[in-house]
């Protein structure tokens, strides 16, 4: 690895009431090819009640930091550097066995594809009952009691029945009820939902979606929602982290991202978004360019490749120099070389008029 | 699950019997091809000539067509049958009659009777020792891929493969037999007369068929592992909390090993009727050194008879796995 140019960072300190809180996250895979920069020094908070969207391209680093946060991590050969507090617990320096105490427990994760999320070989209860029984030492018929109501409270009909059924016996729906019972199972305060509605077809997403918000009020848990849709975020959290290559590009409430939003990669994700209250005109915008390898990662700002902005900036500053993330408003952090005031300006001239 | 069973029971039956009218047909082909009399083969080695061979012909009925020539072959498996040449005292052969051994005298199912246990005590021993071994070396292989264990391990395991018995069986009978004089002079005893004997005579055999065959199922629960340990369940099995033996045995393991229990089933059915090197190798007289020998004598009425008893031992061990599959995965549906 060549030595690179030490950053000056000014992460905000971690704020003690946050129920989570993450600073400075950096998640790295060496492998033969070099060193994949999954994630590269993200940093956001969530409070219990709170909703917060993780958005971003496949491969942006979305998947791997909820991974990071449950220390699923842990065993493998992946660097996780900074800082992931839990309700006053640092869970990057926390062990294999107090993260496992803590899985299932504290906090739970809901999987994209509950097909293959699902043992094939093990029946929905069986699976329910092994996720209760390890953090409640209760009698195998409470704990049935327990999966039952649970499979109930997440809408599958005759719980009782479905109970003893196999996960190629439920449909895809259904599927991720029972994987969503599963998760809240043991009333775990952090959920995070890796896209968890990806895999499901739209009438069932909305009703997933309503679900998982019923029981986040009921159960007063922080959802982490990733995902690659934005009318998901729209429809439910509360803010937004928006990532980019591995790195926060822009993060705010759902309001700053959707109506004020100042990244350039932003924008084109809103451009990008079929929108069914104007008329149809010509058709989306979509982003030029791929994402970036992780590998080799595009000097100065990392989404100077695809930027149609980046000649507005003097001294190709976009091309030499990292952007930090910095605020814009209380709240809203953008990471970008326009000045905030020509960023406002181009958002209000040139792209809301294309949206 | 019985109507499955039976459908299944039915399908092995008949391809038991296809293989009798197979192998009774290509056995038909030899004196055919040769241009000798079936008496040559069946009965003694320099028949008589002339008029006397067309009466042996006629006495055992080598002149009836083939297909009655057939039946009477599978009603003697069927029903029984008496073993006469019209001038000697007739032997009756009860069901399942395989025929008689002229040369030898005795009725194939004797013989048979006689080595099958030494094969199935070969294989049945074996195969527990490499089932177990290979599994295990292939399981932390798979847990810590390029760890020293698992090259070690997987070495061993390429140089297990590359070695036949007949190189792996010589030494351990010069190191445990002749040098450490472990096991002096032991002879296949059968389990029922001294188990402690009949345990000796095997263990060295056992070492060399499971040493061969570990080594595939290291390799193979190896790759297999590996593919079932990303997979988005164990995933699912780490994020519930729970610890990590549970994930790799009851998650892990258990998915890993249904295909292994496939090959598994078949390699045991296999083995049975075909340990040759190894049974000549340890002095063992099991039906592969039945069938070497009776090949050698051109004594068509035994290798007629082993060939029907191994297709036997593969198509049940098929349906073993089979309905054992069924079983351990839940999405084959047994109509």
């Amino acid at each position: 690895m060549t030595a690179e140019p030490i950053e000056v960072r000014q992460e905000p300190a971690v704020r003690p009431e946050a129920f989570l809180s993450v600073r400075d996250l950096r998640v790295h895979f060496p492998t033969a090819d070099g060193v994949v920069k999954s994630v590269d020094g993200l940093s956001f908070d969530v409070d219990r009640g709170q909703i917060l969207g993780i958005v971003g391209e496949s491969g942006s680093g979305k998947s791997v930091t909820s991974q990071a946060i449950l220390g699923l991590h842990k065993g493998s050969k992946a660097q996780v550097t900074g800082q992931i507090w839990l309700d006053g617990q640092d869970l990057v320096a926390a062990s294999e066995a107090q993260m496992r105490g803590l899985r299932g427990e504290e906090m739970a994760m809901i999987f994209q594809d509950p097909l293959s999320s699902l043992h094939p070989f093990y029946t929905i209860g069986s699976q329910l009952l092994e996720a209760y029984r390890v953090h409640n030492k209760v009698s195998k018929r409470d704990a049935r009691k327990r999966c039952i109501e649970m499979l109930e409270r997440v809408g599958i009909p005759n719980p009782d029945k479905r109970f003893d059924d196999y996960p190629h016996q439920f449909s895809g729906g259904m599927r991720q009820r029972a994987m969503i019972a599963m998760a809240l199972v043991c009333d775990p305060k952090l959920l995070i939902a890796d896209e968890p509605t990806t895999a499901l077809d739209v009438t069932v997403q909305a009703q997933i979606l309503e679900l998982m918000k019923d029981l986040q009020r009921e159960f007063n848990s922080a959802i982490i929602l990733i995902t690659h849709d934005l009318g998901v975020v729209a429809e439910t959290c509360d803010s937004v982290v928006v990532m980019y290559g591995g790195q926060c590009v822009e993060q705010g409430s759902v309001d700053d991202i959707f109506y004020r939003p100042e990244m350039p990669y932003a924008w084109g994700l809103l451009a990008s978004m079929p929108r069914m209250d104007r008329t149809r005109q010509t058709r989306l915008t979509p982003i030029p360019g791929q994402p970036p390898s992780l590998i080799q990662v595009p000097k100065g700002c990392v989404f100077n490749p695809r930027c149609r902005f980046s000649d507005r900036v003097p001294d190709r500053a976009c091309f030499s120099e990292h952007p930090d993330l910095v605020d814009t408003a209380p709240g809203h952090r953008v990471r970008c070389h326009l000045p905030p005031e020509q960023r406002r300006q181009i958002f209000q001239s040139e792209i809301v008029p294309a949206l | 699950m019985i109507r499955y069973v039976i459908r299944r029971l039915m399908g092995a039956a008949l391809v038991v019997w296809a293989v009798s009218v197979v192998t009774f047909l290509i056995f038909q082909l030899g004196p055919a091809l040769s241009h000798k009399s079936p008496v040559y083969y069946y009965i003694n080695k320099t028949p008589p000539s002339g008029l006397q061979l067309k009466l042996l012909e006629h006495r055992f009925g080598f002149d009836l067509p083939w297909y009655e020539q057939y039946w009477h072959f599978l009603s003697g498996i069927l029903f029984g049958q008496t073993i006469t040449d019209g001038v000697s005292t007739p032997i009756p052969c009860p069901a399942p009659c395989l025929g008689y051994s002229f040369r030898l005298n005795t009725s194939v199912d004797t013989l048979i009777g006689q080595a099958a246990p030494v094969s199935f005590s070969l294989a049945a021993g074996a195969a527990i020792l490499w089932l177990f071994g290979g599994v295990l070396v292939g399981t932390i292989s798979a847990l810590r891929p390029g760890s020293i264990f698992d090259r070690i391990g997987m070495s061993l395991a390429l140089m297990a493969v590359s070695l036949p018995i007949f190189f792996t069986g010589p030494i351990l009978l010069l190191v445990f037999e002749y040098q450490l004089k472990w096991l002096p002079n032991v002879s296949y005893v059968g389990i029922t007369q001294d188990p402690l004997q009949w345990l000796k005579s095997m263990i060295l055999p056992w070492i060399a068929l499971a040493f061969l065959f570990a080594a595939l199922y290291a390799r193979l629960t190896r790759a297999n592992m590996m593919e079932t340990m990303s997979e988005d369940y164990i995933r699912t099995a780490r994020a519930k909390g729970l610890p990590r033996r549970t994930v790799v045995v009851k998650h892990g393991l258990r998915a890993a090993l249904t295909p292994i229990v496939t090959i598994f089933g078949i390699d045991v059915g296999t083995l049975i009727g075909t340990t040759v090197i190894t049974e000549t190798v340890f002095n063992l007289r099991g039906l592969g050194y039945l069938s070497i020998q009776s090949i050698r004598q051109q004594d068509l009425p035994i290798i007629l008879g082993v060939t029907i008893v191994a297709a036997l031992a593969i198509v049940l061990a098929n349906l073993i796995v089979d309905i054992l599959y069924a079983v351990v995965d839940p999405r084959v549906s047994y109509s």
